[in-house]
């Protein structure tokens, strides 16, 4: 029997396109090809709501973006935007190279927490420190995703990976950095939130997030960063609907959800 | 601006970087070459460019690799260590194919090794210092004159081959004073719209900076793209500078500060009638390995000297290819007034 899902077995054999209102589409300022990425994760929909806003405000001409080492490595196969590839933990100072000489232009990285919050948390504190007006999208999976599991500086207390098989020890590394709160506390930043993309609503308040963060930086005042919390199901081992009850369940607990800072007036 | 000025030769590749129409510096304070730095931070703004000082080594390539590859004229310099914690970051730009400047102000290492010149980075410089198979232009000033004529060469030849370029210079050519006279500059107007990211218009497909080729066929074409572009480099760029080698049976061969103390004992030789000569590598790489090996035909013996513990002296037995020999002589962290060349194998006499 085969498994391939035909166009047509979902819709009725009297269907008329021009009889039906168009509700929903791919954002045109996506590639359209198939992603890499694990069904049922996170960055898939990041990727998505990035572009959607990139298209909603019609600034795909003036916008370059930095992509990580990580997951989400071939982002620009999939983001129709000029983009570069930078060295593990090095998005900030790349996109600070980038927003220097052209300050007009949209700027934002993409990373998650291995690449932010381990290795490159230098590069991170001190671009946002500088007020850099670019934007950072922070995708928080507490987890290597890449490399296949291993602990990540955003795990979670007991919170098992490959690297940590009895679960993370805080003793023994220390509890899990919470990035926003820790930047929110530097002058340079301007707009710090964190969202979750397991739910319509949480997907809606993303997507919000990451709209009001490329309209700040028009104002050219200082960073903003949106950090995301998103799951892996292939390296928490559970499948995606598991993966959005824990984070409900433990995520958040650790990482609490909404605005953390936001520009006065 | 032709007149002569007198400048210390950090200060002047500094001013001709601004001459050049480098659009963005970015570094890190480390003796000996902050003055790089502090000059730029001065004079750069005032002219329009952008110069930064960034929180690491790391940042500042990082930050060289953004700027070039949105298509500006980029650099950064540093010394030793600095230079060592650039690496990955070089070989990044060299996978990405990024036209960029980095100088080198080589101190004696290893570690943290001492302020004072230096020559022991040249196997990093040349060999490959970063991982994977990538190799820079390597240029090596002798002069407060080259060190500013090297910026030019060197933004130029970057351009040409999309790959970065360093100037190795030492901590002696960077500190001492001389006489520098700045050439007109043309800065050309190059188009690299078909690779720069500068925001995606209508017109044109998405530009993407990247070194990343996943599926092994690509990665194989990526290296080979590489390679031939190394070869065109070696056949088209070996630059050096011959002195006294017409009738010349001692060869010198040196580079930088060593190849100045080289030539003021190779003048003290011809004073007491022993023919000797120098080839003074310009390029590092490429190397001047064909003229070396040609000169061996006509020679007694090559003398190669260095601020090291023997690492240019590899590539000139490779050049000699044992037609001749080929001594060594080297001075490692104490390269000052207390320096003595060593020739007795040119034969007995005294030379200091």
């Amino acid at each position: 029997m085969s498994t391939e899902i035909l166009l047509t077995d979902l819709t009725a054999p009297d269907f008329k396109e021009e009889e039906y209102e168009l509700v929903y589409k791919k954002p045109s300022t996506f590639v359209d090809v198939p992603m890499h990425y694990c069904p049922g994760c996170a960055h898939s929909l990041a990727h998505k709501l990035l572009m959607e806003v990139i298209e909603e405000m019609n600034i795909q001409e003036q916008t370059i973006g930095i992509a990580p080492v990580g997951c989400a490595v071939f982002a620009y196969d999939y983001m129709n935007i000029d983009m570069q590839e930078a060295a593990h933990g090095r998005a900030c100072a790349v996109a600070t190279g980038i927003k220097k000489l052209m300050p007009d232009k949209y700027v934002f990285t993409y990373q998650g927490d291995g690449d932010l919050a381990a290795i490159g948390i230098g590069e991170t504190i001190h671009a946002i420190n500088r007020g850099e007006n670019f934007l950072i999208v922070f995708v928080n999976n507490a987890v290597y995703g890449m490399t296949s599991g291993q602990m990540a500086p955003t795990t979670l207390p007991g919170m098992w990976s490959t690297t940590t098989p009895e679960g993370r020890n805080t003793d023994f590394y220390g509890e899990p950095i919470k990035v926003a709160e820790l930047i929110a506390a530097l002058p340079g930043a301007l707009y710090v939130t964190r969202q979750a993309v397991n739910s319509a609503n949480g997907v809606r308040r993303t997507k919000k997030a990451l709209e009001k963060a490329f309209q700040y930086q028009q104002l050219k005042k200082g960073t903003c960063l949106v950090e995301i919390i998103g799951n892996c199901p292939s390296n928490w081992k559970m499948t995606p609907v598991e993966c959005n009850r824990f984070i409900d369940e433990k995520m958040v607990m650790t990482f609490p959800l909404g605005d953390i800072k936001v520009p006065k007036g | 601006m032709t007149e002569a000025k007198l400048m210390k030769g950090n200060e002047a590749l500094a001013e001709a970087a601004i001459l050049a129409g480098c659009n963005a510096y970015f570094g890190y304070p480390i003796t000996p070459q902050s003055e790089v730095l502090e000059y730029l931070a001065r004079e750069m703004p005032k002219r329009g460019g952008v110069v930064m000082q960034a929180e690491s080594e790391i940042a500042s390539i990082n930050m060289v690799y953004g700027a070039a590859g949105a298509g500006f004229r980029a650099m950064t310099s540093s010394s030793s260590p600095g230079i060592s914690l650039m690496q990955e970051g070089i070989s990044y730009l060299a996978g990405a194919e990024l036209p960029c400047l980095i100088v080198n102000v080589n101190r004696a290492g290893p570690g943290l090794g001492t302020i004072q010149p230096g020559q022991g980075d040249y196997f990093q410089s040349v060999k490959g210092g970063g991982h994977g198979d990538y190799k820079m232009i390597v240029l090596a000033p002798a002069s407060v004159q080259e060190m500013a004529d090297h910026v030019f060469l060197g933004f130029e030849l970057a351009d040409k081959y999309r790959n970065p370029v360093l100037i190795l210079s030492d901590g002696a050519i960077g500190q001492m004073m001389e006489k520098v006279v700045f050439q007109p500059c043309k800065i050309p107007d190059l188009d690299k719209s078909s690779w720069a990211t500068t925001g995606k218009p209508k017109t044109r497909e998405r530009n993407y900076i990247t070194s990343l080729f996943i599926q092994p066929e690509k990665m194989e074409a990526h290296n080979l793209k590489l390679e031939e572009k190394f070869r065109q480099i070696r056949e088209n760029e070996v630059r050096f500078e011959e002195t006294a080698t017409e009738d010349a049976e001692y060869l010198f061969v040196a580079y930088g500060l060593s190849a100045r103390i080289c030539q003021k004992a190779m003048e003290i030789l011809r004073g007491k009638g022993v023919k000797a000569g120098m080839l003074r590598p310009v390029t590092l790489y490429p190397y001047p390995y064909q003229r070396i090996n040609e000169l061996a035909d006509r020679m007694n013996l090559v003398l190669t000297v260095e601020l090291n513990a023997g690492q240019m002296v590899e590539d000139v037995r490779l050049a000699v290819n044992g037609k001749i020999p080929v001594e060594f002589f080297r001075q490692t962290g104490r390269p000052d007034a207390h320096t003595r060349i060593d020739c007795s194998s040119f034969g007995n006499f005294n030379t200091t």
